[in-house]
Formats: structure tokens, sequence, C-alpha cells
């Protein structure tokens, strides 16, 4: 395992680099390369085990602050009571075992010319590439009145953890009779079909505990991924539980009230008795710090590397990238931290990137025992990442033994896909 | 679906006010062929207009180009106590219209 980072490390670091400037390229070419990982969710955490697997000499380091990673895929389950928060955690010691060095800290600064990250507690780590994997964070410019404070209030519950959590919580604490409220942000955003994942979850739990209560969907959108599997749901399982208000039904929501908790939208006011606040996202701070996103917030890259298109040697992956048609979801930042991890290792080496094929694949459970799925291909197609053919969504009708099949793949999905990246 | 309508309720005289309305309508370009190649005829709003107790104060004409649930959002001063009257007139003989009132202080 490599020694521990220190700020006294990290200058020898620089030292040993500007050093190796001096000599011929190909001997450069085979020197070890120091590759820093900002983000330990599933794109980082993958890219940095894929990068040590790929070549044990490289030297790894992953810097994220929790020292718990708490997923977001299958917390709408926690939400609704189906599950416990502990089954959503997972640690970084086996990627330690591996030989990735891991700083729980957050990076707070970039110096591009210099190619170093700064921690939070002052610590500077040097990088030959660095690779952003930083999620989402909210654009609350973009919804007056919504803040950290108004999320205690008026839970987002759309970073898993303490959130969820609460909005667990709130669930529970409402009399019979209530109303649900989740307003939904526009596209791009965080597993976009995820809302009606837990609008239907959040039924689920209203009609088994607390069956005259409501969900209200306040959307920002007029059509959403795997609209008709949804809907199909709902009427079958809910009945007229859950209630959708379209973006041209006037269900954009403009601001909030959390004094009031009251929601409001483009046509009207609503005060329910839970207000599930999902604000408008754009990539996570430290890739606005490094330069790396642009106008829309989100980060534009080379499909083939995943390199930022606006400054050198750093690569965006995951959520905070712009992936072209590749939904932001934890099973493409898993495909995409490792096909960077390959690119990353040729380029090092001096060869050509491969171009990657990515698969991205989003399971909905929408009552236990009942799932359905969506399953894409991309390739990079100029700029972007464009969905090529072989995808597959699960039928609009089809018998209920399928549906209880998918929702056993999904939770075979998450056993797969978080022993891949923490186990 | 009827027309969407957001004025407020009341104002202070001399506020100036925001009104929202939204109404839902195809807005079909008339540049679409089907796919055995029929063109879809042209099927749009072409005007709305907005009454302030009987005197016209928004006009717009619409176009292809806009798309589906034309949502128009425009700004007047409260004068007066009254009523605000919407029309939308399109294609087809198409005409919808609605109202709100507003109490000036």
């Amino acid at each position: 395992m490599n020694a521990p980072v220190t700020r006294r490390n990290a200058v020898l670091g620089i030292t040993a680099a500007a050093t190796s400037f001096a000599v011929p390229s190909i001997l450069r070419a085979q020197s070890a390369g120091r590759i820093v990982v900002v983000g330990g969710g599933f794109g980082g955490a993958a890219c940095a085990r894929a990068l040590k697997r790929a070549q044990a000499g490289l030297q790894v380091m992953l810097i994220e602050p929790n020292k718990t990673f708490t997923s977001c895929p299958f917390s709408n389950e926690v939400i609704a009571g189906l599950r416990e928060i502990e089954a959503q955690q997972f640690g970084y010691d086996r990627l330690a075992a591996e030989g990735i060095t891991v700083a729980a800290q957050a990076a707070t600064a970039v110096d591009a010319q210099k190619r170093s990250v700064t921690a939070a507690d002052g610590a500077t780590f040097a990088y030959d590439r660095l690779v952003l994997s930083p999620g989402i964070d909210f654009h609350f410019e973009a919804l007056p009145g919504y803040d950290d404070a108004a999320s205690e209030k008026m839970p987002h519950a759309w970073k898993a953890g303490a959130q969820t959590l609460l909005l667990r919580r709130q669930l529970q604490a409402m009399a019979d009779g209530g109303t649900v409220a989740i307003a939904i942000p526009a596209n791009p955003s965080r597993c976009p079909p995820a809302p009606y994942e837990r609008a239907s979850l959040i039924a689920h739990y209203l009609k088994t505990n607390k069956p005259r209560s409501k969900v209200l969907i306040l959307d920002a959108k007029d059509n959403f991924s795997q609209q008709r599997l949804f809907e199909k749901a709902w009427k079958e399982l809910y009945g007229d539980t859950i209630e959708r208000v379209a973006l041209s039904q006037g269900g954009r929501v403009t601001s909030v009230d959390p004094a009031t908790r009251t929601i409001i939208t483009e046509f009207g006011n609503y005060t329910p008795d839970v207000a599930n606040v999902i604000p408008p996202q754009r990539a996570g701070r430290i890739a606005e710090i490094a330069g790396v996103a642009d106008h829309t917030g989100w980060c534009p890259i080379d499909p083939v590397t995943f390199e930022s298109k606006l400054v050198k040697n750093i690569h965006v992956i995951g959520d905070a990238c712009l992936g072209g048609g590749i939904p932001k979801s934890a099973s493409a930042a898993s495909g995409q931290g490792k096909a960077c991890a390959a690119a990353i290792v040729a380029l090092l080496a001096g060869r050509a990137p491969e171009t990657p094929r990515l698969t991205g694949v989003c399971y909905n459970t929408v009552a236990p025992g009942y799932g359905f799925l969506l399953a894409g291909n991309y390739q990079p197609k100029g700029d972007i990442f464009a969905e090529v053919e072989g995808g597959a969504t699960s039928p609009v009708d089809a018998p209920r033994e399928l549906r209880a099949r998918e929702a056993t793949e999904a939770e075979r999905w998450f056993q797969i896909i978080t022993a891949d990246t923490f186990g | 679906m009827a027309a969407l309508i957001n004025v407020p309720a009341k104002a202070r005289r001399g506020d100036v006010i925001e009104i929202r309305t939204l109404t839902s309508h195809i807005m079909e370009t008339g540049f679409r062929h089907t796919v055995d190649g029929k063109l879809v005829p042209r099927d749009i709003i072409t005007s709305f207009t907005c009454r302030y107790n009987g005197a016209e104060i928004f006009r717009a004409d619409l176009f292809p180009a806009i798309a589906a649930n034309p949502y128009l959002s425009f700004f007047t001063v409260a004068k007066e106590s009254g009523k605000f009257e919407f029309e939308w007139i399109g294609d087809n003989g198409y005409s919808s219209t609605a109202s709100a009132s507003i109490t000036v202080e």
C-alpha cells in the first residue's frame, strides 16, 4: 500500500514531476503516474479501482469527505420504510486494501496549472491526471426560497443519507388523509425516472398505512422516462392516490416558502402536509471551482476519454458530465468510471484510447415485487454520447410474473454494482 | 383542459403586476407529414388578446414555430378593480376565453 500523501510528500511529488519533464518522453510514458480522483460515489470509486487494477504501479488517490458512502439507488425504498439505511451504506476499506490512498477530505480547490488539488485541511495533492466525479449540487438560485435551511423543513432527499431519513420521518408523522407533494425539476437531473419511482413507493406506504392520503406530483416536465409503464402501474396498484400536475397543466414550481411549507407554481399555491422538493441541479461545486463546468452548470467532455473540453488533464465522469444521451445514473457513472480509467491508462502509456461503448441500466421498483427496467447502449458520436441500438424497455403489457422477476433482478443489480464498486 | 390564468387577486393602485396564461393547444405546424406522406394540416392559435375592464392592454400574434400549450406572461399596471378577459383565436374557427378578477386598493 502507498504511504499516505501528506503535504510534504505532495511537494516532493511536484518536484519529481518537474524533473521527469527533463527526461525523454519514452521514459516519462513508462513512469508510474499520479491520478487523483475526487468523489467516491459509483463513478469515482469504480474509476479509482479500475485504474489500480489496470496498472498496479499507478499512484491512485481518492478524495472523498464521507467515510461512509450512502447509495441513492434503492433509497426510495428507505423512504417508504421497506428497507433500512444501513443496507445503503458502504465503506472504502476494500479500496484502501487494494492500494488506493483514501483521503477523508473535501476537495476545495484545483490548480490546473500546477496540477494540484487542495483539500479542506490545506493539504495539496499533485496529479498527472485528475478525475472529478463530484455528482450533483443544487442550483438554489433557480428556486427562490429554497436552500439548505429550507431542506430541513421541505427535504429534497436527493442526496441519500440524513435527508432520506428526514423525509421518511415526516411521512411516518403525517396523519392519515394528508397530502405528500413531490416537486420535480426539469432535465437534466440526477436519475430522471427516480422521482416517479419515489411517488410510487410513497403511494405504497400510504396505501398500506394511511389509505386516505394522497401523493401530488408537481412536475416541470410534460413527459418523463418510462411514463407509460409508470402510469399503468399507478392505475393498477394505487388507483387515484397519485395525482400529477404536468408542466402544461401549470406544474412547474417557481418558488417555495418554507415558513408556511408552501409550494408556489406558475398557476397556484399548494400547502401539502409533507413537501418533498427536488430542486434544479448542476455539477458538484468542485467542477465549477476547477473551471470545468460551462454556462449550463454541467461539464462538457470528450466522450472517448472523458477529458474536460475546458481544462486539460482533468476528466469528468458521472452525473456532473454532459453525457449526451446517457441518463445520469449509478450504472452510467460506474461504466464511465471504468472507461475513463482505461482511457487514462492508454494516455499515460502514449497509446490512443479505445472508443468506449457504455451500457446504462435503470430499474424502477414501484411496489414490492413490481419492477421494470430501461437499458440503453451508448457510444461517442461527434462531441457527445449517442444512444445506439440494442437498448430495451420492459413491455407496457406484461404479466405480473415479469414485474416480479424484474423487481428481483433490480435487487440483484444493486448487489452486483455495490460489490463491484465497494466490495 | 380550460386555460390556466394567474392574476393577483389583490394589488395596490399603481403596482406593476404580472399576468400569466397557459392554454392547451396542439400547435400543429403544418410542416409535418404522416408516415404515408400526407401533410398534417396546420392547426395553431393565431392570436391572443387581454382586455382590462374592456380596454385592450396586450395582444400577441402566434406562429407555427411556437410550441404546444402556449404560455404567455406579461405585465401591466393595476389601475382599478375589475376584470381581465382573455381570448385565444386560431385555425379551424378555434376560440377560447377566460377571465379573472382583481381588487385594487
